[in-house]
């Protein structure tokens, strides 16, 4: 049977209740740790790029200003080089860097020639101008598009025009010449076109040949074809098929795209002799999710082997506005070089921009911009390095921009080669160095806490962890903490416990005993009363 | 005057009473809440028809289903979580669970009323108020485990998690075949039609409220042309 006054808060409560519930709600609402208004507009221009010249991505791919990780150091061009008391023939369309010891070779491809640039005395001074090879039918270069020098000053030139890659000594006498393969899997239609080459110690020739996708073109020491290296591999999606087939005329199907994988973009082969290659033909929605692989390290079968340890692929920018595709949209690496520690450098043709990454695939720094000041640029094509410096080509300004990293940058470098070398307690040293000029910089909270780690203190290395968002690393701290916690605290978690089953006991007990003198009373009085 | 003070006492008394009977309603619906998500069949089917459950309960159980999901984003250890704190909204996260939770509950009671659901508005809200609780019976204690978790034990924490939600989806699904008394194939179909149902009120809404602006804006275009006139 119901109470009285059982129905009555139905009629009444429901509003009152639901004023207090807001009101509860809205104090636990101040309570909580207010909602961050942090809006990180404040370092982002309207284009949705960094205002600051150089900047790297936090954990959650925010833009963070960064401390200049270079500087411009000179500028080359006709000018500086005097090519117009020369012949008066200006850089034109230039469109390769290589850069061996001291040497720094401009492919000036609209002149058909070859500079040779040398740093001497602190500057750069032109050497000599390679415009042909001696001792063969074609002496004359016809368009060249790339040049490598090899161990022993051997040259090799990606003769475009001529339709070869030809290789001369460091007097230029020709040595042999690489040729359109006559082997079946080559078109024989197609002309020879090879637009980037690269040579192993052992000679082996890697050219990236226009029009061809099977991957890169791969020579003997000897000149003799052997193959592709490093094909895209094509990879159809299952609705993709499905609607091709069945879904689409025939006249749409051969009107649209057909799958074919894409053509490399440029190459660079490392002191280890793995080939870095990149590529800029993909499609926006693969890029985040890493199904484009823009930038690759390839080994002798040809696989891909670059190593990503980041929260994002090594895409260079990770946000981008739709736009004119002159300036806007993702990163296109057009030419990739790779430090002796293993850090490369992407440059993107898109912004004009230069990203380092690590041998683990993170972002190290980006920096770079169009424009017609010093280091910015109008259209970049072609990146190289001799120690830590770099230098960037553009193709319609015709110059050539050295960089030298700031003490910032090398203070980066230094600290992960000291890693690289186990020496944790003198990397950690420098990475707080950095923290100084950048505290937003995660690598060095992760190289910190990696050096307090070892020595044992991980409450003070799981905040570093923390800071630079390392869960695994986090993780292996936070157990060794909570293992040195328990055995400190051992005796009180047990008195805890026995506390926690005792008092209950107790508690239970007292009340039977309670229970059982009333029942004791009532007893008596009814044994009284019976 | 004496009498009056006697009968402002009882009236008084009857009041305590009654508030007395109040908390001990309140207390035994919400204790109730542990019978209905472990024998959900019987439970949700006494919780309307039964009048076991009541909405104060319910409300309470709406209203902890949002703190744990604030602090679930906020107070999780960042091993287990991808929450970008200096970015987070208190109040958007709540909006964004309310909301969507408030117009479900509502397209669920428009088409129902129209198949001969039993259940009234009141009983679809008190019913998917009491479903949400093993959201917070698992997922607060969870918070703070966390914090005592490793990232190899990650996948406990995650087992955790979906435990969770299937039993709430589970609940869910049971409450409202006891509500209106479907079976379970008619039950599955206006699960999908209460979507459909809630995808156009959300329309409607929008198109209610950008009507709205536009008229709101056409007077005071012309009251700003009138002021202009006749000054």
């Amino acid at each position: 049977m119901r109470h009285e006054t059982d129905f009555d808060y139905r009629r009444e409560n429901p509003v009152k209740v639901v004023k207090r519930a807001l009101a509860a709600l809205c104090c636990l609402m101040l309570l909580l740790p207010a909602a961050a208004l942090a809006d990180d507009s404040f370092n982002l221009n309207r284009d949705g790029f960094s205002t600051s010249y150089t900047y790297g991505y936090d954990y959650w791919g925010d833009v963070q200003e960064s401390p200049d990780a270079y500087r411009v150091a000179t500028v080359i061009d006709s000018i500086t080089l005097g090519l117009e008391s020369l012949d008066n023939k200006l850089m034109a369309k230039p469109q390769s860097l290589f850069m061996r010891n001291d040497d720094l070779y401009i492919v000036d491809t609209g002149n058909s020639r070859i500079l040779q640039v040398r740093f001497e005395g602190h500057k750069y001074s032109l050497y000599r101008v390679i415009s042909g090879v001696n001792g063969c039918d074609v002496t004359a270069f016809s368009s060249p598009y790339d040049v490598f020098v090899d161990e022993q000053d051997n040259i090799y030139v990606a003769d475009y025009g001529n339709q070869r890659v030809v290789m001369m000594d460091k007097d230029l006498n020709w040595i042999k010449e690489f040729v359109k393969p006559t082997d079946a899997t080559f078109d024989q239609n197609l002309d020879f076109l090879p637009k980037k080459i690269v040579v192993d110690v052992a000679g082996r020739l890697y050219a990236m040949v226009q029009n061809v996708n099977k991957g890169l073109v791969k020579y003997e020491a000897d000149g003799t074809f052997t193959g592709y290296i490093g094909a895209n591999q094509v990879t159809v999606s299952m609705t993709d098929y499905i609607w091709k087939k069945y879904f689409q005329t025939q006249a749409q199907r051969d009107a649209s795209a057909s799958f074919v994988p894409t053509e490399y973009e440029n190459v660079y082969i490392d002191k280890e002799g793995f080939i870095y290659a990149t590529t800029t033909t993909f499609s926006e929605y693969d890029l985040k999710w890493d199904n484009a692989k823009p930038i690759r390290r390839l080994n002798g079968l040809g696989n891909d082997i670059l190593i990503k340890n980041d929260r994002y692929p090594p895409i260079g920018d990770l946000d981008w506005l739709e736009g004119d595709s002159t300036y806007y949209g993702p990163s296109r690496m057009t030419d990739i070089t790779v430090f002796d520690n293993d850090i490369y450098i992407a440059l993107d043709r898109v912004r004009g921009r230069l990203f380092g990454y690590d041998n683990q695939g993170v972002m190290l720094w980006a920096f770079g911009t169009r424009g017609n000041i010093e280091g910015a640029f109008t259209s970049v094509i072609s990146i190289e390095h001799r120690g830590f410096d770099l230098f960037v080509l553009d193709q319609m300004e015709n110059s050539v921009t050295v960089f030298t990293p700031t003490e910032y940058g090398l203070k980066i470098y230094d600290a992960i080669e000291k890693y690289q070398d186990g020496k944790y307690d003198e990397s950690a040293a420098i990475w707080q160095d950095v923290l100084k000029q950048n505290a937003n910089y995660p690598l060095a909270f992760r190289g910190i806490g990696r050096a307090v780690m070892r020595q044992d203190k991980y409450q003070e290395a799981m905040e570093y962890f923390k800071m630079a968002h390392d869960r695994e690393n986090y993780g292996r701290a936070f157990k060794l903490y909570r293992k040195e916690w328990i055995e400190k605290n051992i005796w009180w978690i047990f008195l805890g416990i026995a506390v926690l089953l005792v008092v209950p006991l107790v508690l239970g007990k007292r009340k039977r005993m309670q229970w059982e003198v009333i029942m004791h009373e009532q007893n008596k009085v009814r044994k009284a009363n019976g | 005057m004496s009498k009056t003070k006697s009968a402002k006492q009882t009236d008084k008394a009857v009041k305590s009473e009654k508030r007395k009977a109040w908390w001990a309603e309140y207390k035994r619906s919400m204790r109730y809440a542990l019978h209905v998500i472990t024998h959900p069949f019987d439970g949700f089917w006494d919780l309307t028809h039964e009048h076991r459950g009541t909405l104060a309960a319910a409300h309470t159980f709406l209203i902890l289903f949002l703190i744990t999901r604030v602090l679930k984003l906020l107070c999780t250890n960042f091993q287990f979580i991808n929450a970008p704190v200096q970015h987070i909204n208190v109040f958007e996260e709540m909006g964004s669970l309310l909301l969507p939770f408030l117009i479900l509950c509502l397209a669920n009671w428009a088409m129902t009323t129209l198949f001969d659901g039993k259940g009234r508005f009141k009983d679809i809200y008190m019913a998917m108020c009491y479903a949400l609780v093993p959201y917070v019976l698992i997922q607060l204690p969870m918070v703070l485990i966390s914090n005592a978790l490793t990232f190899e034990e990650a996948s406990l924490h995650s087992v955790m998690l979906a435990i969770s939600v299937i039993w709430c989806v589970f609940l869910v699904f049971v409450a409202l075949m006891e509500v209106h008394d479907y079976s379970p194939g008619k039950t599955l179909v206006f699960l999908v039609v209460t979507v459909v149902g809630a995808c156009i009120i959300i329309f409607l809404l929008l198109v209610f409220f950008s009507l709205l602006s536009d008229a709101f804006g056409f007077f005071v275009s012309v009251y700003r042309e009138a002021s202009y006139r006749l000054h």
